[in-house]
């Protein structure tokens, strides 16, 4: 048996908040049978856009199951931007810990949670996306989760990315990408770590800002027929103008704090404030 | 809490009759039997006893069977020993293999022998015709299980050491989930080497046996000592030695129960077949061993359903992902085809003869609970 702490075994035996809310804000469903579990998140706000109900279905063994529902647990109350903070690890934590090889069922929930998160600032796409080149073909896992759990977890060999991802659970063929994967984020640190951080100067985090809206913020804009310029920086102060269908949209404040001003936080920096532009 | 224990594939309890037969072994006749004195030489008639036991129940003689320390060391033993000793090029075996078999197998590989694995069907059953092709490419070693552990399928194992042997192999089975379960006779069925396990038929742990016939050249695993006729070096394990013999000739006696045990095993498929919507049987019900039931419940996850058994004192096993200890459904169950759907949601019961009907009543009372609520869960229900 799994040595499994009490709270696992009171979440599973009793979950949490099970079931499916009905014209729910958002939704994220992550994992599939063949995986061999799978997680579907719904969550309402209220109108001070916290969580003001979160529901879950999950197929998987008891640590998916008390994952799931420890999430919800979390999650209840918070706002889109301390959601989208959760990691892999605070639920991992909530929970008393996780066995090393179950450590998945957590990346699974926050999984669900960024999908979830991402339909509800978009309206699409309640299923997550594979985003990227696809390295473990088994259980459909991309560079990108590769190097997001490595990252998040600072992983160091492939047994571990195995254990909180999958990839390179099934055939194995992709072990020594994943192993590449890993030395270079390693390496990458290593240089990194002795630089203290520098402050970016005004250029470079005006050419900062432009990348990410081009990567990030444009093109989920661009799927509702809508556009972004970038007016001035002043410091911190980001001025924006929103263009086609954003311009006469009626939820673009929240498009400006939830998807520009969040990607702007997670890519430039935290300090950041955006605003719209008079022109 | 009582225990309901359906798991006797894994492990089964140690028979009264059989820790009794082997106390004295540890307290008064604890003598190495090979010694020049009669306190420790009077040991080697009960290990003689034992032999003559062990080989009863499979229809052997005495002198063809060693006693190992479990059935892994028998397959290993009879594996590696029996290709490097005839210098076989060739390995064939099934894909659903007990992992004991499996990996000596894959290790002669990768020293250089062509290995085959043939397939089976969705029942489970051996692909006859893929046996016969590649018994066609000359001399092999052959090792197939009598009875499979996790769905109890049978395979011909009679018709298959004729192919072998014919085609100028020799031919191995792990009959560790066959011995005590059905009727095991080497004569009728002229195996050269044969493995069973002591833990499996009420004996303790750490005791297996390897049948080899005579004239069968095997190389010993174990080097070292003279003992068990130098085929298998190291003082004899004396008190489990008495102790498998007692289990064999128990089991001998009970295999009459097999009837009774096969209506339980039938009584508990129907009940929760009939009682669990969206459930099926994995396997070839026809040629099964009479204990074994191996049963998918759909859209629910095999772990899930053993801690909730596991609460209320069954314990089964489960072919799921999350209890092979890796990410992916038992090889068993994923070589029959079993779709995924179903495959993670496998659970494998298997009852004993101490099994009783109050215990299968109880599980088919109990299951539609479990499977309800983890359905209830379930994104896919």
């Amino acid at each position: 048996m799994w040595d499994y702490t009490d709270k696992v075994l009171d979440h599973f035996r009793n979950p949490r908040n099970v079931g499916t809310i009905k014209d729910a804000d958002g939704t994220g469903e992550v994992g599939s049978m063949a995986c061999g579990d799978a997680l579907k998140l719904t969550f309402k706000l209220d109108k001070n856009r916290r969580i003001a109900d979160v529901k879950f279905q999950t197929f998987g063994c008891a640590s998916a199951i008390a994952s799931s529902s420890a999430l919800t647990e979390i999650i209840k109350g918070m706002t889109i931007d301390e959601a989208v903070g959760v990691t892999n690890q605070d639920i991992a934590d909530y929970l008393g810990g996780l066995p090393e090889q179950k450590m998945h069922c957590s990346v699974m929930g926050r999984e669900a949670l960024e999908t979830a998160i991402e339909n509800y600032r978009t309206g699409k796409d309640t299923k997550k996306i594979l985003d990227g080149k696809v390295v473990c073909t088994c259980f459909g896992v991309t560079e990108e989760e590769i190097k997001r759990v490595v990252n998040d977890n600072n992983l160091k060999s492939v047994e571990e990315v195995t254990n909180y991802c999958k990839a390179g659970g099934g055939c194995g063929h992709c072990k020594p990408d994943i192993e590449r994967i890993i030395t270079e984020i390693q390496n990458a640190k290593t240089d990194e770590e002795p630089a203290s951080p520098r402050k970016m100067t005004i250029l470079e985090k005006i050419r900062l800002i432009e990348e990410t809206i081009k990567r990030e913020i444009r093109p989920v804009l661009k799927k509702d027929g809508g556009d972004i310029e970038l007016i001035d920086v002043q410091g911190n102060r980001v001025l924006i103008s929103f263009r086609g269908m954003c311009a006469k949209c009626n939820v673009a404040p929240f498009t400006m704090k939830d998807v520009v001003e969040a990607k702007l936080h997670e890519f430039v920096s935290k300090d950041i404030v955006v605003e719209e532009s008079e022109k | 809490m009582k225990t309901v224990y359906l798991d006797n594939n894994a492990t089964t309890q140690v028979a009264p009759e059989v820790l009794d037969a082997m106390l004295p072994f540890f307290t008064e006749l604890w003598g190495n039997p090979s010694s020049m004195h009669r306190f420790g030489g009077q040991v080697a008639k009960h290990i003689a006893g034992a032999r003559e036991k062990v080989a009863a129940l499979i229809g052997a003689d005495p002198s063809e069977i060693v006693f190992t320390s479990c059935g892994t060391e028998s397959d290993n033993t009879a594996i590696r020993g029996s290709v490097e000793i005839n210098g076989f090029k060739r390995i064939i075996t099934s894909r659903v293999e007990h992992p004991a078999v499996l990996a000596p197998c894959r290790y002669l590989k990768d020293l250089g022998s062509d290995f085959v694995e043939i397939d089976v069907d969705s029942s489970g059953r051996i692909n006859m015709d893929s046996l016969q092709k590649a018994l066609s490419d000359g001399p092999a070693f052959v090792t197939m299980m009598w009875a499979n552990n996790e769905t109890g399928v049978m395979f011909p194992i009679k018709e298959i050491t004729e192919m072998a042997k014919s085609a100028g192999g020799v031919m191995h089975t792990d009959a560790v989930q066959a011995v005590g379960k059905i009727p095991v006779d080497v004569m009728e069925t002229p195996v050269d080497t044969l493995t069973l396990s002591g833990h499996k038929i009420h004996a303790p742990k750490g005791i297996g046996a390897l049948y080899i016939r005579k004239g069968t050249k095997v190389r010993p695993f174990m080097l070292g000592g003279h003992q068990e006729n130098s085929r298998r070096a190291g003082t004899e394990n004396v008190p489990y030695i008495i102790g498998l013999g007692k289990a064999c000739e128990l089991a001998a006696e009970h295999l009459k129960d097999m009837k009774r045990v096969a209506r339980l095993r039938d009584k508990l498929e129907k009940g929760l077949l009939s009682s669990c919507p969206s459930t099926s049987v994995n396997g070839d019900q026809v040629n099964r061993v009479p204990n074994t039931t191996n049963i998918s419940f759909q859209f629910i996850e095999g772990e899930a359903i053993l801690y909730h058994l596991s609460d209320l004192g069954i314990a089964a096993s489960s072919g799921s992902a999350c209890t092979s200890g890796s990410l992916e459904p038992s090889h068993v169950i994923r070589a029959m085809g079993v779709p995924f759907t179903s495959a993670h949601g496998s659970i494998r019961f298997s009852l004993s003869r101490y099994t009783t009907e109050e215990e299968i009543d109880y599980v088919i009372n109990k299951m539609p609970g479990i499977v309800r609520k983890l359905r209830d869960l379930s994104p896919f229900t």
